[in-house]
């Protein structure tokens, strides 16, 4: 049975995440260590864009980070300026980070599907706030942190396998990640 | 002869940066158009003659693949070439709007050359 290999997706969350801000943006990321989170977040406060993958595998990508970094984002992306007495988030930094995570996520899918066959990919969902939580059914997230332009950028992956012959989940290999990030643990 | 171009993404940031990496490329670019998916990208049709059209294939409404069936059934449209400009990299959907008729594909993320280079083919300019 294929199994979903964690080292892997993280190499490709990096692989996609230096190539999307490098070529679209000019902007180095630096990746931290990889870890395991459980499918609810915690308070969360800023941007988070979110992305669904289905097919015989499913599950969802996910890119978050907080406002300031969110508008760096969007005036790397554009060549333009965010407005500096304008704390907010506009329409046009949030569809930026939605186009952000949708060329992450769409090519670590990409990777992915070299070893678990086809999987689609939906249309972005993103969501901006102060102290909400996202909850997604199903396996854990890999997290991937990047440090960038002084912030801090997450990127979460989770893919859940094809139901097994019993119509259980079948079992997910290869979690060798900590469940918490190693700062905390 | 200068290009007049249809941008269908149903991000606002891509066509915009899409429009930029024309720019920079140098083509004889004419007037560029927008549209944020593919039923809006049929009525720009419509109403606007062009001579190239950039399409995601991810996109609501009406995806880039359906676009460019109804493009290539169309008897005015036909002729006209489509490149996918997409995050989609799936051997499926890349061969089958090869096999629509579509003339390139450009993968998101790109730089100005790699986009370039797929026009040249196309047009050698």
């Amino acid at each position: 049975m294929k199994t979903l290999d964690h080292a892997k997706v993280t190499d490709a969350v990096r692989v996609a995440t230096r190539e999307v801000f490098s070529m679209m943006m000019g902007l180095e990321v630096e990746a931290e260590p990889a870890y395991e989170e459980a499918n609810s977040t915690g308070n969360v406060d800023g941007v988070v864009a979110l992305i669904g993958l289905a097919g015989q595998w499913t599950g969802g990508g996910v890119v978050q980070c907080d406002a300031p970094l969110a508008r760096k984002f969007y005036a790397s992306l554009l060549m333009t300026e965010c407005d500096p007495a304008n704390e907010g988030i506009s329409e046009e930094v949030l569809d930026a980070v939605a186009e952000i995570a949708n060329m992450i996520i769409g090519n670590v899918k990409n990777a992915m599907e070299r070893d678990l066959g086809p999987i689609g990919l939906g249309i972005p969902s993103v969501v901006y706030g102060r102290n909400f939580t996202t909850r997604s059914a199903g396996s854990n997230w890999i997290v991937n942190p990047f440090v960038c332009d002084g912030g801090r950028l997450l990127v979460k992956f989770c893919l859940t396998p094809p139901m097994n012959a019993a119509g259980g989940p079948a079992e997910l290999l290869g979690r060798e990640f900590p469940r918490k990030h190693p700062a905390i643990a | 002869m200068l290009l007049d171009v249809l941008i269908v993404d149903d991000s606002a940031a891509i066509r915009k940066i899409v429009q930029r990496v024309l720019r920079q490329a140098e083509l004889p670019l004419g007037q560029i158009y927008e549209a944020g998916d593919g039923l809006e990208a049929l009525k720009a049709l419509e109403s606007q003659k062009v001579d190239l059209i950039l399409a995601d294939i991810n996109m609501p409404n009406m995806d880039g693949l359906q676009l460019l069936e109804r493009i290539k059934s169309h008897d005015q449209w036909k002729q006209l070439p489509v490149v996918m400009v997409t995050t989609e990299g799936s051997e499926s959907k890349v061969m089958a709007a090869a096999k629509m008729g579509a003339v390139g594909y450009v993968r998101k993320p790109f730089s100005a050359e790699q986009f370039r280079q797929t026009l040249d083919g196309i047009f050698a300019v």
